[in-house]
């Protein structure tokens, strides 16, 4: 690092990276009045980018809107014991960047998490006693419940006009979805019909895919969408998709008090005695190193940076996997995504090759504590759901199980049930364990010859129960839609980097109500430093069974409150 | 955001005003994030006279970027064997496969320039993903001279001059991992092979594959469409496939 860096004038607050979380924190924050500087490491998009979107290759398989791993990534091990190695290509996970981050090339899919999941430790014992709990399995209480988040929930749907119908066996809502369910298809209705026969609950999945044009209370209008099945890993050329782009961060800068600098990737919160004095960044198109002071420093730059930011800047307290002591990069937890059935039909065909990100059919009946696990090894649960988000031809090539990879069977099969096949997928949640955590790399860095931050990570026991009961669950509705034919089950494995399952990282600087078990209080502000807030996924203690976006915003919203009362007060918030 | 609007405005779009008008989007109020304007596209004027021009003309991109002959004519035969003509229809080499792997590897995607390619290398877990120091464009330039020598010693003949049954045999020995190589591993080559082969198959004609959209035709894919909102609910209906190129200008 060279020693002298430019300085700029002080500002109220700088937020780094500008998704979501740092979206929704700069609207908030502006429209009160507070000036912004938005440090975003990518660059300026809109939706002009995106009329030559419908290209599978281009942005599904080559990443487009993605993080470029040649410049940053992170290490990964299953275990302790095992060297970490770099995550050199894309699978399991696909990183967010440029102005709005995965808000842009997200599927819509918007959920609350259920009363239980903010409860769990209490709710888990009150239940079931605390031998239900195993040894290592690090739950905890969220520090906030879902009442008392309810309010943040219904601004974030508001705000993003989520289209939807309420869950039979959701928690209390205070106002009906701003729009109504999106359309449904011959598929879905199938799945509606088996699993009412079955006696479960299904509902229209809630979405960010606006069913129809919708004004929000900011003023915001946006087209319906058109189903164009170019949705996940795509940006949206109608701005139908609830995006920061197309909601929040216009509504920022309309206000006049939010400057967004792209090409500023941030490495450093500077820091004097507990409090942070503002943040060192690298201007990327000169290289040139920059210091921005502010009152106020909300890191909203994705789990793993959020994690980076703090360990390489020295504030919090580093999580030691042997104690269980300290808090940063602790409770690391994903998704058990593999859970799920597929099904082949013989004699009708489906319009899959149309659809939208977020549109589905739902059913809650095992997720969370809806149902009993006395007799079960395992806690909660997931969401169960057949999707329709267009099944593009290079990616969906499913064939029955016993089909050879490639040849003339195998092209034959993919071609006849390329219409012809459907799956019902279960989203599992994902239990923090003590040695699941978030720590720096040892080895490996990034362009700047800073180190990546590194996973160690591995399903459980608990996650290979889960993901037999899901895909059981799964392979009953399926049969029960009257497939001719379906795969049979298949064990989780181990965790494995290579094949995509959700970009639903959670954890590193979670939430609660006590200082020494979390790292941030329900405001998301640090309990080691009042003026550092950190938002994201990054505060969840565990990952429910649910996509995790909703609750982020939820959280966001929040912490926007928290921080216009800091602005006011100052000390920790109670 | 507003600044092309009005450039925007004097190039309009039917297609686009057509489906602005379906999706029910109110005019007036305030409209950001481009919701509005920006659903009209650039359009260059003298675009319907290039077009004409470019339908007359030659296709110039059937010629190679990266491979030697030779090396093309092992790909074409390859991947054909992984994915053949057939009753549905065509198989890769009449889709064009064989250009589009030779043109990708001579881009980002050739010589892996979006990943993490640092050292130090390590022989990791299976998990952990690939870990070898080579990019795409070396390991087919040694995948295909392995598929070679495997060919002459097991059949005593150039892989392209060998019959189909035994094409398919070199290639499942590479698949299983039965080939001995010290340099790069079999089965990943061969995987890399296999889905690039998807890749050609079933992409935007755009990258020198799907020729003609053949590949989407065989299994009633209807490309890049601008909207389904008439048909979402409906039953499976064929219709009739578009490519990007139908979006630029129009
Ligand atoms: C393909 C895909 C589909 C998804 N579908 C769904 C779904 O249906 N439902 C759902 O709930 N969730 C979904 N998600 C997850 C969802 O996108 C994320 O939860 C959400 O976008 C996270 O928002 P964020 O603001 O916390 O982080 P991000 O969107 O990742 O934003 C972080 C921003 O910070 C910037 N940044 C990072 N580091 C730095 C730095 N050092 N300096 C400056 N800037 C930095 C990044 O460039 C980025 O713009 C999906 C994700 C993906 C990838
Ligand atoms: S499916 Fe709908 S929301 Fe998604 S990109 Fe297409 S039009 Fe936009």
């Amino acid at each position: 690092m060279k020693s002298v860096a430019k300085k700029l004038p002080k500002v109220d607050v700088v937020i780094v990276g500008v998704g979501w979380a740092g979206g929704i924190i700069a609207a908030e924050l502006t429209k009160q009045g507070l000036n912004c500087v938005g440090l975003e490491r990518g660059k300026e998009r809109k939706t002009e980018d995106y009329f030559m979107v419908h290209d599978e290759l281009r942005y599904a398989l080559r990443y487009e809107l993605m993080q470029d791993l040649s410049k940053e990534t992170i290490t990964f091990r299953g275990n302790e014991k095992l060297r970490a190695l770099p995550m050199r290509q894309y699978g399991s996970f696909i990183l967010g960047d440029n102005l709005g981050g995965s808000g842009v090339h997200w599927n819509g899919q918007t959920y609350r998490f259920l009363p239980y999941d903010f409860e769990i430790r209490s709710k888990t014992i009150e239940r079931y006693g605390e031998k239900k709990i195993p040894k290592d399995m690090t739950i905890q209480d969220w520090g906030i419940t879902y009442d008392e988040l309810e309010p943040y929930f219904d601004k974030f749907e508001k705000m993003a006009g989520i289209s939807g119908e309420e869950n039979p066996l959701g928690p209390k809502r205070s106002s009906p979805y701003p729009t109504p369910p999106m359309k449904t298809t011959p598929a879905l209705e199938k799945f509606r019909k088996a699993a009412t026969n079955l006696k479960l609950h299904p509902y229209n999945r809630p979405s960010g895919n606006l069913s129809e044009a919708y004004t929000n209370p900011d003023g915001v209008s946006r087209a319906a969408c058109q189903y164009c099945a170019y949705c996940e890993r795509f940006g949206c050329e109608y701005g139908a998709k609830a995006d920061p782009v197309v909601t929040v961060i216009p509504v920022a800068k309309k206000t006049g008090k939010f400057e967004i600098r792209t090409h500023s990737n941030v490495r450093r919160v500077l820091k004097s005695g507990n409090k942070a004095t503002g943040v060192m960044y690298i201007d990327t198109t000169t290289g040139e190193e920059i210091e921005q002071p502010a009152d106020i420093v909300v890191l909203t730059s994705y789990v793993f940076n959020n994690v980076r930011l703090l360990l390489q800047s020295g504030i919090g307290r580093p999580y030691n996997p042997n104690s269980g002591t300290g808090v940063i990069g602790k409770n690391y937890a994903y998704q058990v995504q593999k859970g799920s059935a597929t099904g082949f039909f013989e004699k009708e065909e489906f319009n899959t090759f149309a659809g939208a990100g977020a549109l589905g059919m739902v059913l809650d009946d095992y997720n969370g504590d809806n149902f009993d696990h006395t007799k079960l090894n395992f806690i909660h649960g997931g969401s169960i759901a057949i999707s329709q988000t267009g099944l593009r031809p290079i990616s969906n090539n499913k064939v029955p199980k016993g089909t050879p990879t490639w040849g003339k069977e195998f092209k034959a099969n993919s071609v006849k049930y390329a219409n012809r096949m459907l799956s019902v997928g279960g989203q599992g949640a994902s239990m923090p364990f003590k040695h699941h955590y978030l720590d720096l790399d040892p080895t490996y860095k990034d362009e700047f010859g800073d180190p990546l931050v590194r996973i160690t990570f591995d399903f459980e026991e608990q996650d290979r129960q889960l993901a037999k009961y899901l895909n059981e669950r799964c392979i009953e509705i399926m049969k029960e839609m009257g497939a001719d034919l379906v795969d049979p089950f298949e064990e989780l494995g181990p965790y494995d980097i290579t094949t995509y399952q959700s970009t639903h990282n959670t954890g590193g600087v979670i939430m609660g109500a006590d200082p020494d078990a979390s790292a941030v209080n329900n405001y998301m502000q640090m309990w080691d430093a009042e003026n550092v807030f950190v938002v994201g996924a990054t505060a969840f203690p565990h990952n429910s069974g649910y996509n995790p976006t909703g609750t982020v915003g939820a959280l966001a919203y929040r912490a926007a409150e928290g921080i216009l009362s800091y602005r006011d007060k100052g000390g920790i918030l109670a | 955001m507003a600044e092309n609007a009005n450039q925007q405005e004097k190039n309009e779009s039917l297609t686009r005003r057509r489906f602005l008008k379906n999706s029910g989007i109110a005019i007036g109020g305030l409209a950001v994030g481009g919701a509005l304007g920006s659903l009209i596209p650039f359009k260059d004027k003298t675009d319907k006279d290039g077009v004409k021009t470019e339908q007359k003309a030659e296709n110039y991109n059937l010629a190679l970027m990266f491979f030697t002959q030779q090396q093309f004519r092992m790909v074409e035969a390859a991947t054909e064997r992984i994915f053949p003509a057939d009753d549905n229809g065509p198989g890769a080499k009449d889709l064009g496969v064989a250009y589009f792997i030779d043109h990708q590897l001579s881009g980002d995607w050739g010589f892996n320039a979006r990943e993490y390619m640092q050292p130090p290398f390590f022989k990791g877990e299976k998990v952990q993903g690939y870990q070898g120091r080579l990019r795409r464009r070396e390991i087919f330039d040694i995948g295909l001279r392995e598929l070679q020598n495997h060919s002459l010693k097991k059949f005593e003949k150039n892989f392209i001059d060998l019959d189909e049954e035994q094409q398919i045999e070199v290639l499942t020995d590479f698949a299983e991992d039965k080939v001995q190589l010290t340099t790069i591993s079999p089965s990943g080559f061969f995987n890399m092979m296999r889905t690039a082969t998807l890749e050609g198959a079933y992409s935007d004609p755009l990258y020198s594959g799907n020729r003609n959209m053949d590949g989407w035709k065989m299994r009633n894919y209807p490309g890049s469409q601008m909207a389904y909102t008439d048909v979402i609910d409906q039953e499976f209906k064929v219709i009739a496939p578009k490519s990007l190129k139908d979006h630029l200008g129009h």
